[in-house]
């Protein structure tokens, strides 16, 4: 048949059928409906980043946790080196994680795909956009911290039953590097403030958090600055839950994750606005 | 109009009297920067309105009002009866937009990249599916469904784009440039289906660069310049009122034809004179070629042909470069 003639059919066919059988459920929220599209774009890289994600802690726990944990005969905070640095290594992945899918996705889809205009060309406006991006985050690293702890239990660190709150936690401190990064990716015009991030950002945090050792062997200044920056609390929480005990401090740890994402949140409402919207 | 009831249902005849869209001094502001200044037009259903103009005529700010992703900096605007500022998503619910730039995820496969715009509409993959089939066959593209969209030619991008506009069964169909950087053949064929489209009553916006397409396309356009109307009308119209009938083009090569131009009052409303030809504006393109042989002088090369919508645009817009 024609192409042409076939062409001409649907306009009397299903395209033209107002909508109806649809309209009784209830409408998907917006959020959810831009959060959507990444689970599409994922369908395309997930085996790769699943593999990633078990491979990652695997390498870091038998290199740096067994290999250089072999060296150390003395207990760090009181256990074992692997049972300390392992809780640390989960918040550090998640801080990655959050701070990574906030750059060059966000880039991409403001400036090289323009994902974002196509979606404000649709009923989703900026702020259904920004938080359906930022529920995806949120998704992946929930999947990414159960993966790192159930490693972390096959390599004999977990020690109580509250660890599994870690994986949530795990989530909360990528989202406060999430949100704020991506508010500040919303103001770039090129990739390149973000190996700035990287190297001024999330390599020194990764090195002087608390995590391949205990803060309090820095010196007393250096200590206070390292006691002030985010990944410090995520870690101390996931080590708290992880090993059993949780104290008073983890209020404040909690506090301080849960204001630094909602201001980085507040923060990226404004920058997309600014950049979306002219 | 009558197809426009078909299109979405008979719930739209009652209002279909009504234009789908209004506009009364509508002004768009950068800054100092004034890009649209303050514009009245009204658009009816199942019209194709084109708006034309220079570089910086204010025709995407224009249009990216309309589609309510940029917000009015003065005057009023009404799409599909509503108010974009209170009703945005609402409205953007029922139009299809083709932006200048494409924004297809150049990774997804053509099938997905429909789904997924789909499903920013709210509908059922099943519905969105059938559609796809229907508006990728529509376009040509249906050998393509399962293929990335990064190694696709410009035209089928442009025609996945005109595709995936109209996932929604939109009632108003906004086209920015949608055939700028195409060969002939792939405009060709984005014309007829926009044609075909209008035929269903599809209501659509266009701005182009091109006349003939504003001509072949549009029932009634704007001219912009400088972020106001210049004209307003249908082509023939437009032609009419700023233009003859027939233009004369004369090549001289080096010789200075004008010393003749006097001398052809009455039979000539207007004479351009360009650095490699004369263009008489008249409305008997034979008989004035007549009367310049009667003058004596030989032109190079004479063509009488009738007068463009091109020749009303730089009339219009001047002849000078915008950048």
């Amino acid at each position: 048949m024609e192409p042409t003639d076939r062409a001409l059919q649907w306009s009397a066919d299903t395209v033209t059928r107002p909508d109806a059988p649809h309209r009784t459920r209830r409408p998907t929220p917006m959020w959810v409906r831009s959060a959507r599209y990444w689970m599409y774009q994922y369908k395309r890289t997930w085996r790769g980043s699943i593999t990633t994600s078990f491979l990652f802690p695997v390498l870091y726990l038998t290199a740096i946790g067994l290999g250089v944990g072999s060296l150390i005969h003395h207990p760090v905070d009181g256990v074992r080196f692997l049972d300390f640095l392992a809780p640390g290594l989960l918040a550090s992945t998640a801080m990655q994680i959050g701070g990574n899918d906030a750059m060059y996705p966000v880039m991409a889809a403001i400036k090289w795909l323009k994902t974002y205009f196509a979606m404000l060309a649709t009923p989703l406006s900026v702020i259904d956009v920004l938080i359906g991006h930022l529920a995806w985050i949120a998704l992946r690293l929930f999947v990414v911290c159960s993966i790192y702890l159930l490693i972390m239990a096959a390599f004999g660190t977990v020690h109580s039953p509250l660890a599994l709150v870690a994986v949530p936690v795990g989530v909360l401190t990528g989202m406060a590097f999430a949100a704020p990064i991506a508010a500040f990716a919303a103001t770039q015009v090129n990739d390149m403030g973000f190996s700035t991030i990287y190297r001024f950002v999330l390599i020194p945090l990764f090195l002087f958090s608390g995590i391949f050792f205990p803060l309090n062997q820095l010196p007393g200044w250096f200590q206070a600055v390292a006691l002030a920056l985010p990944l410090y609390h995520g870690v101390a929480l996931c080590r708290g839950l992880v090993l059993g005990h949780v104290g008073v401090s983890a209020v404040v740890h909690l506090a301080y994750l849960v204001v630094l994402s909602a201001l980085g949140l507040v923060v990226a409402a404004r920058t997309y606005r600014r950049r979306l919207v002219t | 109009m009558h197809g426009s009831g078909a299109w979405r249902g008979t719930e739209q005849v009652a209002e279909s009297a009504e234009p789908l869209v209004v506009a009364k001094g509508l002004t768009k502001r950068f800054g100092d920067f004034v890009a649209v200044d303050g514009i009245d037009f009204e658009i009816a259903r199942g019209e194709s309105y084109g708006l034309l103009g220079p570089n910086g005529a204010g025709k995407t700010s224009t249009m990216r009002m309309i589609s309510c992703m940029s917000p009015i900096s003065g005057g009023t605007l009404r799409v599909l009866g509503l108010d974009p500022a209170q009703h945005g998503a609402q409205i953007r619910g029922r139009i299809g937009l083709v932006p200048q730039e494409d924004t297809l995820d150049l990774e997804l496969t053509v099938l997905d990249n429909l789904m997924v715009y789909g499903r920013y509409f709210d509908l059922p993959r099943s519905v969105i599916r059938e559609r796809a089939r229907q508006l990728l066959e529509f376009t040509q593209l249906w050998d393509r469904a399962h293929d990335k969209v990064d190694p696709l030619s410009g035209g089928m991008k442009r025609r996945l784009t005109i595709a995936r506009s109209l996932v929604s069964a939109p009632e108003l169909l906004i086209l920015d440039e949608p055939t700028t950087g195409l060969d002939p053949q792939a405009r060709h064929l984005v014309w007829d289906r926009l044609y075909r489209l209008k035929q269903q009553g599809v209501t659509q916006v266009i701005t182009t660069h091109y006349m003939d397409e504003a001509e072949q396309l549009c029932d009634r356009l704007a001219v912009m310049d400088g972020g106001r109307f210049a004209a307003e009308g249908a082509p023939q119209e437009l032609i009419r009122r700023y233009s003859t009938r027939e233009v004369l083009e004369l090549r001289f090569g080096t010789a200075d034809p004008t010393p003749i131009i006097p001398q052809l009052d009455g039979l000539v409303q207007r004479t351009e004179v360009l650095p490699d030809r004369l263009l008489l504006y008249t409305d008997d393109g034979e008989g004035t070629l007549g009367h310049v042989h009667r003058l004596g002088v030989t032109p190079d090369s004479a063509l009488v042909r009738r007068s463009t919508l091109e020749d009303v645009f730089l009339r219009l817009t001047g002849r000078s470069l915008v950048d």
